[in-house]
């Protein structure tokens, strides 16, 4: 079942690069970041790349192939003919390191500007009682792996650099929404903060973080969606929120 | 004079997974400057891997649970090898570092009246894993790193700087501690975006790098997994304890060949997943060894039923230590009943419903449909034994998690050794990292705190030595390229090469059983990768280069291995995460020693000696009745014991 496939990976750094043709050994049941490793290995030891658990759970092994932003380790050679060549580029959105390795501190940055959960009042370690249907909503956005790809996809800031400074980005967007919704967290006025500060008037809700997320999480229609209505309801209608609670999806 | 970037704090972590993250809040909490190195980017550490819970006896779903039936699991799991004084302070602790976390923001998995639902997991007599599906790690290091950032919110608010008191140093790696004199003065090592030296000066140094397990070609460890703090440990000059005994996880993906190693969450069978053979035998029934027989079901009626029914039933076999059962599957493939791809089948699909299945087990799910085209909801999986965790690690003192023989050096988690004795439970790797991570952070803060003017310095010599031998690499492929083979060695080395033939030797010739003409044929393979590492050559320049990364892991790597393989050919009995074909039984005799690893100065490999293991408390001995301590405890030892009684009683 093995055969030789062409690759075509894109090699340089912050000062330019361009796409390199490789011919490189498939066997069955591989994925991509086995390939990108047998290149390492076999014909060019100093491709840079990061991956960590090869099993979709760390998020580090982000790119784009054939043009989607997908995790390497989660992208199985299965699904190209082996006439196919396949194309690995590095995530866009981010400046370049070096070959597929891009500078995310962009992400890191963001993370930080959002208000940390803030436990109840009087309440002790121990005490916590939440029902589970009440932490389930925000359990679906703590599945995330932050891989950075909804970060990566979203066209607010993935051709416009200069949005980035008053932009939080799909993931942290959905942060506030995970805190918002956190039965205990004692902070007041997420939604419209995330609306006034982190920039959620931006998105326009055209799902592509959703389509592009590994773990399937519904960040547009059970994060963002919800977290709009509650900054709108809370200052115009009440009912707009019981709405969001309709429609939301499961599973 | 090397080109370093210098920086000078009070308590360095190295490694950012839930032992380092722990051991930094806390040091920070305690008013010490602190720097957390970080091999990967932040919040990807190993950790984000474990899928089962968090053991802690909180009681919420058994209420007959405490520390000391926790405690009691712990050591029989570790069969008696473990420092009693840190499974007695991990089983006391555990519980509350699990509430901490909610205060930080975890969202556990509830029980009925609100509280943190608990599941079943092998060698605990209670519900007792606090979970969240099967992505408990990544709610733990998560929830740290977000605590990470709350800290740093505040110091922006308060100092204008939020890394006024706490800075992750991401995509850093350290390739030694730096000491003055007997003490530690800091660490050395590279950044690997630029490729760039670093050394930072403080006074402790907290290790938290986990474990060792991709010296083993079948493992469900991620990259990073190459033995580093054990490494840098033994060149500090703190010895290590217990390598002989690496755990072989039973379940790990067997295909494709590409994902094998790949965990199978044990919560699979505590939540009722049973193990086939080929003939559709459920073999866990023939594997009960005599330790375990007054605590497991003999039969599948009553295993089965002790899911609704614990109080009144015993635990189904497949819920028995992790070394037992990677010992059963392994002899059920050897004997021929094996699955087409050689492991056993794990099934779930017969057991409960599929949309129960989905909740309960989602990343499983998820996984295998990606990975192996097989649903679980309809088909059964196929499982074998992976390499997992390593028990053995740096010799600490158990209340203070400080080395031993190197002031200053402190090691929590994976990497510490002790705690698990010769075979851990599942579920007691993320508490371990909790419980011993606070104490280690908490200690090299006191530490830190009361070294006054005193403070050691790190001199220049040893930063050049450390910056010559991380550069050899490169150094050598200038030497090769022009005039062949550099002097004195052989031909220049694929450092991928060199990695890959010590998978290979670590996993045929001391793995999951082991015989001693084999482990002495690998400690000649490991003397000979050794000599050939040191022509591993590097090509392209030092800006994030792989090739030259793992050139540098070799290093540890294989000090490690030979420590496993040397410490493993030692040990004449099996035990735990140690089975010898050649002494397939217990020996009482040697559960009163350890075996210690340590590295003299200047020498290539670590010499292993024997030391006495210290003798359990008594009110400690006291929670197990005779009959099971004569399993354990050698004649001259329960005769000890008895007489304290005797005299007790006068």
């Amino acid at each position: 079942m093995s055969y030789q496939a062409r690759f075509r990976v894109w090699r340089g750094d912050e000062a330019g690069g361009e796409l390199t043709d490789y011919e490189v050994e498939v066997n069955e049941g591989e994925v991509v970041l086995d390939i990108v490793h047998r290149l390492q290995a076999t014909q060019t030891p100093d491709l840079a790349v990061r991956w960590n658990c090869k099993a979709g759970k760390c998020g580090s092994c982000s790119a784009e192939v054939n043009g989607r932003p997908r995790l390497m380790c989660m992208t199985r050679m299965s699904t190209f003919s082996p006439e196919e060549t396949v194309t690995i580029t590095p995530m866009r959105t981010f400046p370049v390191i070096k070959d597929l390795v891009t500078d995310v501190s962009f992400n890191y940055e963001k993370a930080r500007e959002i208000p940390s959960f803030q436990p109840p009042e009087g309440v002790a370690a121990g005490e916590y009682r939440m029902a589970q249907e009440d932490v389930q909503r925000s359990q679906e956005f703590r599945k995330c792996i932050e891989c950075f790809l909804c970060q990566n996809t979203c066209h607010v800031v993935r051709d416009h650099e200069e949005n980035k400074a008053a932009f939080a980005g799909p993931r942290f967007l959905m942060r506030q929404a995970e805190l918002e919704m956190h039965p205990l967290d004692a902070r007041k006025r997420r939604a419209e903060e995330a609306q006034e500060e982190h920039g959620l008037g931006y998105c326009n809700i055209t799902k592509c973080c959703t389509e592009v997320c590994p773990e399937h999480i519904h960040i547009t229609d059970n994060a963002l969606i919800p977290l709009k209505e509650r900054a709108v309801d809370r200052k115009y209608d009440p009912l707009v929120w019981l709405g969001s609670k309709i429609r939301r999806r499961t599973g | 004079m090397t080109e370093a970037e210098r920086h000078t704090y009070d308590v360095v972590v190295i490694g950012a997974g839930g032992a380092g993250l722990r051991a930094a809040i806390e040091a920070r909490a305690h008013g010490m400057r602190t720097a957390i190195i970080c091999k990967s980017l932040f919040g990807k550490a190993h950790t984000v891997m474990a899928e089962g819970g968090i053991a802690a006896s909180m009681g919420n779903v058994n209420s007959n649970d405490n520390w000391q039936v926790h405690f009691r699991d712990t050591m029989r799991g570790g069969k008696f090898l473990n420092h009693f004084r840190m499974a007695e302070l991990h089983a006391r602790e555990a519980p509350d570092r699990v509430w901490e976390l909610e205060t930080w923001g975890a969202l556990f998995d509830r029980t009925k009246d609100g509280r943190i639902s608990q599941r079943n997991f092998g060698g605990h007599e209670y519900p007792r894993l606090a979970h969240v599906g099967d992505r408990t790690g990544l709610e733990l290091i998560r929830t740290l790193q977000q605590q990470v950032v709350a800290l740093q919110q505040q110091d922006e608010r308060e100092f204008g700087d939020p890394e006024a008191r706490i800075k992750v140093f991401a995509e850093h790696t350290v390739t030694r501690i730096l000491k003055d004199g007997s003490r530690v003065a800091g660490v050395f090592g590279y950044a690997r975006e630029t490729g760039r030296f670093f050394t930072i000066e403080a006074p402790a140094v907290v290790l938290a790098t986990g474990g060792i397990g991709k010296s083993f070609k079948v493992t469900s460890n991620s990259w990073e997994y190459t033995g580093d703090g054990h490494a840098l440990a033994l060149l500090a000059g703190a010895p290590l304890m217990n390598m002989e005994f690496v755990q072989f996880h039973p379940t790990g993906m067997v295909w494709p060949p590409s994902v094998k190693g790949i965990l199978v969450t044990e919560s699979v069978r505590g939540d009722g997943g049973v193990l086939r053979n080929s003939e559709g035998d459920r073999f866990m029934f023939k594997y009960i060894p005599d330790v375990f027989k007054s605590q497991y079901a003999q039969g599948p009626d009553e295993a089965d039923r002790w899911y609704a029914d614990p109080d009144n039933n015993r635990r189904p076999p497949e819920l028995l230590p992790r070394d037992e059962v990677a010992r059963a599957i392994n002899n059920e493939v050897k004997e021929g009943r094996g699955s087409p791809h050689g492991g056993v089948f794990l099934d779930v699909s017969t057991r409960m419903p599929a949309e129960e299945i989905k909740r309960r087990l989602p990343s499983m799910h998820h996984q295998f449909l990606e990975l192996a085209d097989v649903d679980i909801t309809a088909e059964p999986m196929e499982v074998g034994p992976t390499c997992h965790y390593v028990m053995g690690g740096v010799a600490v003192d158990p209340d203070t998690a400080q080395a031993e023989d190197v002031p200053g050096l402190y090691a929590a988690g994976e990497v510490a050794g002790g705690m698990h004795g010769s075979n851990r439970l599942g579920g007691n790797s993320l508490s371990d990292l909790l419980v011993f991570g606070r104490r280690a952070g908490l200690h090299a803060a006191e530490y830190a705190g009361g070294i006054g003017a005193d403070r050691p310095v790190v001199g220049q010599q040893a930063v050049d030595a450390a910056a010559e031998e991380a550069l050899r690499p490169f150094g050598l492929a200038e030497m090769v390229e022009p005039d062949g083979p550099p002097e004195g060695g052989g031909p220049p080395e694929n450092p991928y090469t060199l990695h890959t033939e010590l998978q290979q030797t670590m996993n045929d010739l001391v793995g999951i059983i082991r015989r001693e003409p084999e482990m002495r044929e690998a400690l000649q393979r490991l003397a000979r990768l050794r000599a050939r590492a040191k022509q591993a050559v590097v090509e392209g320049h030092r800006q994030f280069n792989p090739g030259w990364h793992l050139a540098l892991d070799l290093r540890n790597m294989l000090l490690v291995s030979e420590c496993v393989a040397r410490a493993a050919l030692t040990r004449t009995e099996s035990r735990g995460g140690h089975t010898r074909d050649d002494f397939p039984t217990m020996d009482r005799e040697w559960r009163r020693k350890l075996l210690i690893c340590r590295l003299a100065a200047g020498a290539e490999t670590a010499e292993v000696t024997p030391r006495p293991n210290p003798a359990m408390r008594r009110d400690l001995m006291e929670l197990f009745d005779a009959e099971e301590l004569q399993k354990y405890l050698t004649d001259e030892e329960l005769q000890h014991y008895s007489s304290e009684d005797a005299e007790g009683q006068e």
